[in-house]
C-alpha cells in the first residue's frame, strides 16, 4: 500500500498536464471550464477531435483502435490533469467510457472495426438508450420493441432521460426482440444511428431550466441486422456488463469538478462571513472530510480493480458521491443566505452554486436511485434476501 | 500508487484478526471487565508471541521494523473484538519513547514492547508544568490509568512522562461505562516528570489517533457483520427480518460509513507513514469520521436486535459503550472537525 507515484508516472503527469494546459490556454481557451453539459456543443466536438489527434481520447484502448493501453495508474492521472486544466465535460463521455469498452469486451472484429474508429476520432458521439417511460428502477420492464425484417432490425418504442441525445451521432438501447418475453429474458443489445426519419428526441426542461435529458421516440427506426452485440436474447447480461464499466477512472475527474465546487462554496464562504459560523464551519469540514474519502475510496476501487472478490468501495461509491454532493448543494444554499435565490441572469439560469443546489437533485435518482443501491449494497454486499419480484 | 494492502500487510492483519477471534472471546473479555478492565494473559501473547506491541518501532529498537500501516491493521482486529487491551496508551507511549533516542528511552521502550510493563497515555490542557518538569493538577480521566505503570501526558505541544508510582502523582479508578477500557482520575501534585519533547507528542497523537480510527473501524465492521448475521437468522411475519427494506437500508448506509472509514483509516496511516503534511488533515478526519461510524453502526445493533440487543448478555452494549468511548478520547468530532475547519477557512487568502 502506498499513495505516491513513481518517477516515470510523473513524468507521465508532466506530460499529461503540458499538453493539457496548452490547448486549454490556447485554441480551446473559450471552452475552457464549461461546467454545463449543454453549452457549446459545436466547440467540444471539435475538443473531441482535438483529443483524438493527439491520442488523447481513449487513452485505455488498445493502440490498434486509437488508444495508448495506458495502464489504470496512467488513466487515473490523466482524468486528474484533465480536469485541473479546466478541460470541459467530455461531450462523448458514454462513446469513450461505455460503449468502447463495451465493444471491445463483446464485439467481433467487424464490428470493432465499425463502431471505434469514429469514438476514438470524436467524429461519432454516442449515447444512452435504457430507461423507459415504465422502465426506470427496474430496468427489465423495458417495452420497446425490435424485430428483424430483411436484414434489418425495426424498432418500435420510446426511451427517456437520454444525456445528450441532441448531440449524438449512435444511441445504443436494449430492446425486447422476442415478443412476448419479460423481465430479462428476450431483450437485446443494439446500436442505432440516430440521423434518420424513424428516429425523433425531445428535449426535456429539468428543474433548472437546462435540457440535457431527452425522451428519445422510435417509430420503425432501423438498424443493420449486424448492429447487435452479443446474440440476441443476451441483451440484459451486455447492458449489466456496460453498466459496470461507468465506475471507470473517470470517477477521478468527477471528483475534481467536485473539488472545484467545494472550493467556491468555500469562497463565498468566507467572502459573506458564513465561514464564522459554528455550524456552518462544522458542515464545511464535514464536506471536506467526505471529498478526501471519496478520493481514497476511489483509489481502493481501482487498485482493486482486476481482484474479483466484491469490492465493497465500488459497491458503495455511487450512493457515497450522490449523497455528498446533494449535500454540498444544500450546504451552499446555507452559506449564500437568500442571495443564494436570486439570479443576474435574463432567463432562467442560476450560477454554480446555486445550479449545483437544482441540479444535484438529480444525482441520487439517475444511475440506480440512491433506495435501489441500499438494495444493491444489502443484497449484494450484505447478502441479505432479495427483493420479492411481483408478476410482470 | 496503490492503495490496496500487500500480500505481506494481508498477512499481518489475518495474523492479528485470528488472534483475536480466538482468544479474545466474549467470555474472556467479560471477565476483564469484571476486573480491572485487561486480559493479562491476553496481552502478554500479544505482546511475546506475536510481538504487535511493538509492530511500528524500527528493528534497531527492538521493534518488528514495520510502520503504521500494519498497526492500524493490529488496532482494527483488536477492535472488531472490542479486547480489553491497553493498546492505546501503550501505542501512544512506545510512538513518543521512538522519538527519544536515549538509554532512558530504550530500557521502558523494551519493557513496553515485551509487555513486562504497561502505560497510560492523555492529552490534557490544564496541567501547569514547571520549568524543572513538575506536574500539578486536578484530577484528569486517563484510559486503563490505574493499571498503568507510567503516565505519558501530551500538554502544549509536548509529551511528558511519569512512573505512576512516583511522588505526587494520585491515582483513583473509576466505576466507566466502558468497561473494557476503563478510566482512572489522575492528579497531580508537583510530580516529577520527564519531558519527551515536542516531536515525540506529534507521534504519540498520530499513533493514537489512528489508533482511535482504526478501532473503530474493526468494531463498526463487526458490528455490522453481527447485525446481518441476526437478519437472516431471525423470522417475524414468516421472513427473515433482514428481508424487509427498512432493515436492510440501515444496514447499507451502515455500511456506507464503513467503506468511507476504511478509506480514511489507510489513507491516515499512509500520510503518517510517508511523512506527508496531510496527515494533519488525514488524522482529524479519520478519527472523527470512524468514531462517529461506530457509533451509529453500534446503536443500530441494538436497535436491530430489538429486546435481546438490550441485554446485558449480548454483547451489542461492548460495541455501544466502547464507540461512545472512542468518540470522546483525544477529542471529540467537533473539536477535529473545527480544527479541518481552520485549516481550511481560516488560513490566508
Amino acid at each position: 500500500m502506498k499513495l505516491g507515484f513513481s518517477p516515470e508516472e510523473e513524468a507521465f503527469r508532466a506530460e499529461c498536464a503540458d499538453w493539457l494546459n496548452g490547448q486549454m490556454q490556447g485554441a480551446f481557451a473559450d471552452i475552457r471550464g464549461l461546467t454545463g453539459l449543454t453549452e457549446k456543443p459545436e466547440r467540444r466536438r471539435d475538443w473531441e477531435r482535438q483529443l483524438a489527434a493527439h491520442r488523447w481520447s481513449c487513452i485505455g484502448w488498445p493502440e490498434r483502435w486509437g488508444g495508448r493501453d495506458a495502464s489504470i495508474v496512467q488513466q487515473v492521472i490523466f482524468a486528474e490533469e484533465y480536469a485541473r486544466a479546466g478541460a470541459p465535460n467530455r461531450l462523448n463521455h458514454v462513446g469513450v467510457e461505455l460503449a468502447g469498452p463495451t465493444i471491445l469486451a463483446f464485439g467481433s472484429d467487424e464490428q470493432k472495426a465499425r463502431y471505434l474508429p469514429g469514438i476514438a476520432s470524436g467524429d461519432a458521439i454516442w449515447c444512452q438508450g435504457f430507461s423507459e417511460p415504465g422502465a426506470g428502477s427496474d430496468l427489465a420492464a423495458v417495452q420497446m420493441r425490435a424485430e428483424l425484417r430483411d436484414d434489418q432490425w425495426v424498432m418500435n418504442g420510446q426511451k427517456i432521460w437520454t444525456s445528450l441525445a441532441q448531440f449524438s451521432d449512435w444511441i445504443f438501447v436494449i430492446a425486447r426482440t422476442e415478443p412476448g418475453s419479460v423481465g430479462r429474458n428476450g431483450l437485446s443489445f443494439l446500436m442505432v444511428p440516430i440521423d434518420q426519419p424513424g428516429v425523433s428526441i425531445r428535449p426535456i426542461e429539468q428543474i433548472n431550466g437546462e435540457a440535457e435529458f431527452n425522451e428519445t421516440f422510435f417509430d420503425d427506426a432501423v438498424c443493420d441486422a449486424s448492429d447487435i452485440l452479443g446474440a440476441p436474447g443476451d441483451g440484459w447480461r451486455v447492458a449489466m456488463a456496460l453498466l459496470s464499466f461507468e465506475r471507470g477512472v473517470s470517477t477521478l475527474a468527477q471528483q475534481m469538478q467536485f473539488r472545484n465546487e467545494l472550493d467556491a462554496v468555500i469562497a463565498a464562504a468566507r467572502a459573506n462571513g458564513a465561514s464564522r459560523d459554528p455550524i456552518l464551519r462544522q458542515r464545511i469540514a464535514r464536506a471536506e472530510i467526505g471529498l478526501r474519502l471519496m478520493r481514497y475510496g476511489a483509489l481502493r476501487m481501482l487498485s482493486n480493480a482486476d481482484r474479483s472478490a466484491i469490492d465493497g468501495a465500488a459497491l458503495t461509491y455511487k450512493i457515497q458521491w450522490a449523497t455528498w454532493r446533494r449535500d454540498l448543494g444544500e450546504l451552499a444554499m446555507d452559506v449564500l443566505g437568500q442571495a443564494g435565490e436570486v439570479s443576474d441572469a435574463e432567463g432562467y439560469h442560476f450560477p454554480m452554486l446555486a445550479n449545483l443546489f437544482l441540479y444535484s437533485r438529480a444525482d441520487t435518482i439517475y444511475g440506480g436511485t440512491n433506495q435501489i443501491q441500499r438494495n444493491i449494497i444489502a443484497e449484494r454486499g450484505l447478502g441479505l434476501p432479495r427483493e420479492p419480484r411481483g408478476a410482470a | 500508487m496503490d492503495f490496496a494492502l500487500s500480500d505481506e500487510q494481508r498477512m499481518i492483519a489475518d495474523t492479528a484478526q485470528a488472534f483475536f477471534a480466538e482468544q479474545a472471546t466474549s467470555a474472556r473479555t467479560r471477565a476483564a471487565m469484571a476486573d480491572a478492565g485487561i486480559d493479562r494473559a491476553l496481552w502478554t501473547a500479544f505482546c511475546q508471541e506475536l510481538g504487535f506491541a511493538g509492530v511500528f518501532v524500527p528493528e534497531e529498537r527492538g521493534g518488528v521494523g514495520l510502520g503504521m500501516i500494519e498497526f492500524a491493521c493490529v488496532a482494527e482486529a483488536a477492535g472488531s473484538q472490542v479486547a480489553a487491551l491497553p493498546l492505546l496508551g501503550g501505542a501512544m507511549t512506545i510512538a513518543a519513547l521512538v522519538e527519544s533516542d536515549t538509554a532512558y528511552g530504550d530500557e521502558r521502550l523494551a519493557a513496553l514492547i515485551s509487555g513486562e510493563a504497561i502505560a497510560a497515555a492523555a492529552a490534557d490542557e490544564t496541567i501547569t508544568i514547571s520549568g524543572d518538569g513538575r506536574l500539578s493538577g486536578d484530577a484528569i480521566l486517563v484510559a486503563h490509568g490505574a493499571i498503568a505503570d507510567s503516565l505519558l501526558l501530551l500538554c502544549r505541544g509536548e509529551a511528558w512522562l511519569v512512573p505512576a508510582d512516583a511522588p505526587g502523582v494520585r491515582v483513583t479508578r473509576r466505576t466507566t461505562m466502558d468497561q473494557t477500557r476503563p478510566l482512572a482520575e489522575v492528579g497531580f501534585d508537583n510530580a516529577q516528570a520527564v519531558p519527551l519533547g515536542a516531536q515525540a507528542a506529534r507521534a504519540a497523537m498520530a499513533t493514537g489517533l489512528l489508533c482511535l480510527a482504526a478501532e473503530a473501524l474493526g468494531g463498526a465492521q463487526a458490528a455490522r457483520d453481527r447485525t446481518v448475521d441476526f437478519a437472516l437468522e431471525r423470522k417475524q411475519f414468516g421472513r427473515p427480518i433482514g428481508s424487509f427494506q427498512a432493515y436492510k437500508h440501515r444496514l447499507a448506509d451502515r455500511t456506507v460509513e464503513i467503506e468511507q472509514a476504511r478509506s480514511a483509516v489507510y489513507w491516515a496511516a499512509c500520510a503518517i507513514d510517508s511523512g506527508s503534511a496531510e496527515a494533519e488533515i488525514a488524522l482529524p478526519a479519520a478519527k472523527s469520521f470512524c468514531a462517529d461510524a461506530f457509533f451509529r453502526t453500534a446503536a443500530d445493533m441494538i436497535q436491530l436486535h430489538g429486546g435481546i440487543g438490550f441485554t446485558w448478555e449480548h454483547d451489542a452494549h461492548l460495541f455501544f459503550k466502547r464507540a461512545r468511548s472512542i468518540q470522546t478520547l483525544l477529542g471529540t468530532g467537533d473539536f477535529h472537525r473545527e480544527a479541518i475547519a481552520t485549516r481550511i477557512l481560516d488560513r490566508a487568502a
